[in-house]
């Protein structure tokens, strides 16, 4: 779909011309993120992490193909084909330095994009399907950071994945067998290593074909932007390319400044040190704590102490894997007709108090399993579980919003009237 | 139905984990606070005056302090520790010719197999080999060192929280717990049963203060530098933790000059990117009044 005023492609040669009659490819492209896609005007920054989100799966990629080159899946052999990387593999130390944090900065760009989402209700109708496809991708884009973590075969790669693995105990009867199965043995070892290696491998591929839908989805109601008013006329949009080709352009080099002062500078920042350590069955480390972006999950994992009708463990299994589920019904727990959040003072002040609740769960979720770290986790537990499951939908319907613009021309402009636009306002072509 | 049965669903989560919030709050006020001599008198590590040559965005190697230190290794750490992922031949990168790569190889004998016979045997070494283990296996490493096993040193810098600072700190560390005070707490008043149990010795920078890693260095002048430096047990300490540095990322400083000709490029390269956005975007901007 696209809007009546979109441009459309015109093959500039004979060549080409041949081309888009036999596969419209360079049409396809130039429909997707070219010209032809007319996008709302007033996007702000905070709508170039999905680009972004895009540009760090690519280099994921490319780093970990390169990476597998010189890597061994075997429990023998794993550490120390890692350490043959980083010190006599051409540029092996940068491109592991790169995929190691390139899996960091890929979720700080996923938590932004997802944080944009809740702020401008960007699930609500039409685009729903855009985004569960986008809790489809960050399920995904966890299962492969945590095998990935797992193949350099440390002393956090080994134990991470037997605390993670041993979530699946927590399912009644079945859930031993389940484990063992999942391990191929009582504990991580050779099998597991080698199948999270396989799987590793191809589910990036599987993110990127969730990522086509993501996009394709995207395309049909257009994309979202910072009002929440839909797209009324020609005057709203301008082409993707070249203005925002550009803008994105200018954010990848942000980003790229400060993935690369820390790929270079700082580059086991956000790692760990007992993951320089061998992977050691017979030696617990004191802290077992997952990678960073894990960790107000993990926060929640551990928040459930007490065995109330069911075990403990359980109900923190549970509770985990809820809170990420639960974004899939955000769009029908949220049925306030307004999207942004620019909008709606209530929600605006619950939306801080999330933002506030997750800083509090992401310190806990690195802290040791101690009071009052615990305890601080228990309280921020459950208002995350409120905020999503009882307060947004109670606020979408007591909530008096402030009035909208007319039309996103007129939020940029302060007017729509033809008769008072005069040079500037309508995008050059 | 949906927002009732999601709302049932986060009442039962948040009253399970308020439940365990009461249940948690009750023992920590009833219970008394965790006290433990690990946690009050652990100190944190420092590296030496003046800090390392390679600290800072634009450190680079000491070669003359990496050398000091390979022999501080080699005279006394290699006696126990392993460093397993280090070639003879990479000591051409601080500062070896070929030739004295060659003669230092053929003074450690590594383990080969006699080619007459096919049996183990030890043969001098060649720069390709990587620096031999003081032990054939673990069993007789922990046989050894009275059950604990001598740890590799290869990545012990990155290994532990403030590598290169914590090796120096613990080398130089060694106390007595008697008269050991933090802050102007004595060890022994706070914990009159604390004891380091024999065949241990008392380190404070290390995790639970009781090491079983004798006190390598010593005395002053252990070690006889070939460069005249005074070898004091701070001088030794700091040049085998830079040097371990080095054994752990020994593409640490190539890797800073690398990043500052990828900044350089990054930061013209979206200089350019924000003035091209601008000049893109300067037709449908509103007009400032």
């Amino acid at each position: 779909m696209s809007f009546p005023w979109a441009k459309e492609y015109t093959p500039a040669n004979g060549f080409t011309k041949w081309v888009d009659e036999k596969l419209p490819l360079p049409r396809f492209v130039y429909n997707a993120v070219g010209a032809g896609y007319p996008v709302p005007r007033n996007l702000n920054y905070m709508w170039n992490f999905g680009v972004l989100a895009g540009f760090c799966l690519v280099l994921q990629i490319v780093t970990g193909v390169v990476l597998a080159m010189h890597y061994a899946a075997n429990a023998q052999v794993a550490f120390g084909t890692v350490e043959h990387i980083m010190r006599d593999v051409n540029w092996g130390w940068m491109l592991r330095y790169m995929h190691a944090n390139g899996a960091s900065f890929f979720f700080l760009v996923l938590y932004l994009h997802i944080f944009r989402g809740f702020f401008y209700s960007s699930y609500k109708a039409p685009r729903e399907m855009i985004w569960l496809l986008g809790v489809v991708i960050f399920l995904l884009a966890m299962a492969t950071a945590f095998m990935g973590y797992v193949l350099p075969w440390g002393q956090m790669s080994f134990w991470g994945a037997k605390v993670i693995t041993g979530l699946f105990s927590a399912i009644p009867f079945v859930g031993e067998p389940i484990q063992i199965w999942l391990l191929g043995g009582f504990a991580p070892d050779n099998a597991a290593l080698n199948r999270f290696f396989s799987l590793h491998f191809l589910l990036p591929f599987v993110i990127a074909g969730v990522v086509i839908l993501h996009v394709w989805a995207l395309h049909i109601p257009g994309s979202s932007n910072p009002t929440g008013v839909e797209v009324k006329s020609k005057s709203d949009t301008v082409p993707f390319h070249p203005y925002y080709t550009a803008k994105d352009g200018f954010g990848l080099g942000v980003f790229l400044i400060i993935y690369c002062v820390v790929v270079f500078f700082l580059p086991n920042m956000l790692g760990h040190p007992d993951n320089y350590i061998e992977a050691n069955p017979l030696s617990t480390p004191a802290h077992i704590v997952p990678e960073w972006y894990f960790y107000p999950f993990y926060a929640i994992l551990r928040a459930f102490t007490f065995d109330f009708i069911l075990e403990a463990k359980l109900w923190g299994v549970l509770a985990m894997f809820s809170s990420i589920l639960l974004w899939f019904l955000l769009p029908w727990l949220d049925r306030s007709p307004v999207r942004s959040g620019h909008y709606r003072p209530l929600f605006r002040t619950f939306f801080i108090i999330l933002l506030v609740d997750m800083a509090v769960l992401f310190y806990c979720g690195g802290a040791p399993a101690e009071e009052p770290y615990v305890m601080i986790s228990q309280i921020a537990t459950a208002y995350y579980f409120l905020h999503f499951l009882v307060i947004l939908p109670i606020v979408s319907s007591i909530e008096k919003p402030k009035p909208l613009p007319y039309s996103i021309t007129e939020a940029v402009l302060g007017s729509d009237k033809k008769a008072v636009l005069g040079e500037n306002t309508q995008p050059a072509t | 139905m949906i927002r009732i049965l999601s709302a049932l669903a986060g009442l039962v989560f948040a009253g399970v984990v308020l439940l365990a919030f009461v249940m948690g709050a009750t023992t920590w006020l009833t219970e008394e606070p965790m006290h433990s001599a690990d946690h009050e008198f652990h100190l944190d590590a420092h590296g030496p005056k003046g800090g390392y040559s390679f600290d800072g965005p634009v450190g680079k190697w000491d070669v003359a302090q990496l050398q000091r230190g390979l022999k501080v290794y080699s005279e006394v750490c290699a006696a126990c520790h392993s460093l397993k992922f280090v070639a003879f031949r990479d000591l051409e990168e601080i500062g070896y010719s070929e030739a004295q790569v060659k003669a230092f190889a053929a003074t450690k004998q590594v383990p080969g197999i006699d080619p007459n016979t096919g049996e183990s045997t030890m043969r001098p070494g060649e720069p390709t080999d990587y620096f031999p283990s003081p032990f054939p296996n673990a069993v007789a490493a922990a046989a050894a060192n009275n059950n604990a096993i001598p740890p590799d040193l290869s990545l012990m810098t990155k290994a532990r929280h403030h590598g290169s600072n914590y090796v120096y700190s613990l080398l130089t560390g060694y106390t007595d717990p008697a008269t050991f005070e933090k802050d102007g707490k004595r060890l022994m008043e706070e914990f009159p049963d604390f004891q380091t149990p024999p065949g241990l010795y008392f380190n404070p920078y290390f995790a639970n203060l009781n090491l079983a890693m004798a006190p390598p260095l010593g005395v002053d002048g252990q070690v006889t530098y070939d460069d005249g430096t005074e070898a004091t047990v701070s001088q030794m300490s700091a040049d085998v933790a830079a040097f371990l540095t080095w054994t752990a990322e020994p593409k640490l400083v190539e890797r800073k000059q690398t990043g500052f000709a990828v900044l350089v490029f990054l930061l013209f390269a979206t200089v350019l990117a924000y003035f091209a956005k601008r000049q893109v975007w300067s037709s449908v901007k509103p007009k400032k009044a």
